[in-house]
């Protein structure tokens, strides 16, 4: 057991909510989309990792983090509209294995092509001068970029849940994943929800990557391990809930964090540990629906 | 054509014998075609759990794991003496960890399935890992020596990869043989018709989630032996044996050869290997070529190689 000395337990803890940040983010994205279109995307890591590659590009040429931070998700978007349109659409009404085979064959590709394009050696990526060092929290110093990252997550979350819960495509978005074939009947195109949730997606995934980037550096297979966690976030908070992305993912970064702390060995399979539990008390997940696309 | 096709359809373990007697004479060289067998022995087992039952797990690789490190751990770290022994080892582990493992992960219908067989195979990487004293951890199980085959009376030694070729081709068959038992089985039907829909085959009053269980557990046997026979090909166990990437490759095997036709997994893994091996050559970015044909497949051809062919032979 290490000396724990109550300052070092907050700043895990916030180290935790730093990590659970990230996993929302990324769980989110993945649960909009599964709970829309019933596909899993495999390929939310790899976008997750072009967040963080595109960023670092972006970076170098504008010299502008702000500029990054809004131009990187933006662009992952894009690729993932181009990826519904072109892939993922034709497969509607095959069964989901088929759009998680495709996904998981692009995970291939992108990562690849990554490797091509920005080598084999991982970058790093410095964030802006003005979050740099750290700040006083009255019991700690906490590097400020983290205490940025969680205020943007933040933002980013309150303004997803504004769309959804405030706006009229918000509205159409949430009776598409309760019943798809009552909106269509209703007169709403359906496939054009789909391609903008599976877009929103992707840039949540690239959000992630850029958000990442200055804490974790860029490289090729950042995204696999985080890609296998976040699908049990999603497990674990119920798929297809937004609520339960949130509340698992922020869960689940503290156990990481605290496990990472206390037992440093466990780290990486306390994850995996608490999904065997919640499966075997909850196997619906905290807040999901028991049938929910099964 | 139609009545070779017929024929090959009715006698499929002789066939499997005639051709990979051969085999190793029309590839490159003998390596590959042990690879080929072994790789299709994994393949067959995911294909009776996706192909037959209708289960796609992204977590194969921890029981061709299990069943490489069981073996391994068998010769190297217990001393065993026999090969049977060390094989048998390695097929237990694979049936634990398939029992227990399935259990997990069987609670979950459809997609989430394949989410937490993937979960569960990473949770055994780290283990694996982690427990560096039994497994070698990153630098792989080294060690390994095969021992000679033995028989009352007589004993044979696999040094040479030829005499290794025959073993495994011996091995394998019995499992494809076996396979084909399962298949023809009552159970076996039971596993067709959940594939097809498994609420009427609750109705027709099938314990499903047994049938499913035990289906899981056969597939991690056959990925098991599998596990077993490579590590006693490559005398070292890679940790890259538990890995995701494993899972994935023999998911693209059976996916490119046909999921659901008896010949499917050995043709996707011959395809896979002999691809792989003549691309390796030309380019570092296998993964590129590889994950491009493999979109390229479920796209427009669903059916796999083999698939295709024999619906077109059938006129289908």
């Amino acid at each position: 057991m290490p000396d724990v000395s109550l300052a070092a337990l907050a700043a895990q803890i916030f180290t935790g909510l730093v990590l659970g940040m990230i996993f929302v983010l990324l769980a989110i994205g993945l649960s909009l989309i599964f709970g829309l279109m019933t596909v899993v995307n495999f390929s939310h890591g790899a976008l997750y990792m072009l967040g963080a590659y595109v960023g670092f590009t972006l970076l170098r040429f504008t010299g502008s983090f702000a500029a990054a931070l809004v131009l990187a998700p933006l662009l992952v978007g894009t690729l993932g509209l181009l990826v519904e349109r072109f892939l993922i659409r034709r497969l509607y009404g095959r069964g989901p294995d088929d759009p998680l085979l495709l996904t998981f064959g692009l995970s291939l590709v992108v990562v690849e092509t990554a490797r091509l394009i920005w080598g084999k050696i991982g970058l790093t990526l410095d964030p802006p001068r003005a979050l740099g060092g750290a700040v006083n929290l009255g019991f700690t110093y906490f590097p400020t970029y983290r205490l940025f990252v969680i205020a943007v997550t933040a933002l980013v979350l309150v303004g997803l849940w504004l769309f959804l819960e405030k706006t009229n495509v918000g509205l159409v978005i949430r009776a598409g994943s309760r019943d798809p074939l009552m909106v269509r009947a209703l007169g709403f195109d359906v496939g054009r929800i789909w391609f903008l949730v599976f877009g929103i997606g992707s840039g949540l995934a690239g959000l992630a990557g850029i958000l990442a980037g200055p804490m974790r550096g860029a490289y090729a297979e950042m995204g696999v391990t985080i890609i296998i966690e976040s699908f049990v976030v999603v497990v674990v908070g119920g798929m297809g809930s937004l609520l339960g992305a949130v509340v698992s993912g922020l869960v689940i970064g503290q156990i990481v964090s605290l496990t990472t702390f206390f037992a440093p060995k466990l780290a990486e399979i306390v994850v995996f540990i608490t999904m065997a539990i919640v499966l075997l008390v909850r196997p619906s997940g905290l807040f999901g629906e028991a049938g929910l696309a099964e | 054509m139609r009545g070779v096709a017929t024929w090959v359809g009715r006698h499929p373990v002789l066939c499997f014998f005639v051709v990979f007697a051969i085999f190793p004479w029309v590839v490159p060289y003998t390596s590959l075609a042990t690879q080929v067998l072994i790789y299709g022995l994994f393949a067959l087992g995911f294909n009776l759990l996706y192909g037959y039952t209708g289960l796609l797990s992204f977590g194969s690789a921890a029981y061709w794991g299990l069943g490489a490190y069981g073996t391994g751990i068998a010769l190297a770290k217990l001393k065993v003496g026999s090969l049977w022994v060390a094989l048998g080892l390695g097929l237990g582990a694979a049936l634990v960890g398939g029992a227990v493992f399935g259990f997990f992960c069987l609670r979950r219908r459809g997609i989430y399935f394949a989410m937490l067989t993937l979960a569960f195979a990473q949770l055994l990487y780290f283990v694996g890992f982690h427990l560096a004293e039994w497994t070698g951890g990153d630098d792989g199980l080294r060690g390994i020596t095969v021992p000679p085959l033995t028989f009352p009376g007589l004993s044979i030694p696999l040094g040479r990869s030829v005499a290794f070729y025959y073993f495994a081709l011996v091995v394998v068959g019995l499992a494809v043989a076996a396979l084909k038992r399962i298949l023809d089985s009552p159970f076996g039907a039971v596993l067709q018709a959940i594939r097809e829909n498994a609420d009427r085959a609750t109705a027709c009053g099938y314990d499903i989630s047994r049938v499913k269980h035990l289906s899981f557990v056969f597939s991690a046997l056959f990925a098991g032996l599998a596990g077993g026979l490579d590590a006693l090909r490559l005398t070292v166990v890679p940790i890259e044996s538990l890995h995701w990437s494993t899972s994935g490759q023999v998911v693209i095997m059976t996916l490119l050869g046909g999921a659901g036709t008896f010949f499917g997994p050995f043709v996707g893994a011959a395809a896979y290997l002999v691809l792989e091996d003549s691309i390796s050559f030309l380019t570092e970015s296998w993964p590129l070529v590889i994950g491009a044909v493999f979109i390229v497949f479920v796209l427009f051809l669903p059916r796999g190689i083999w698939g295709t062919l024999t619906a077109g032979l059938r006129g289908r």
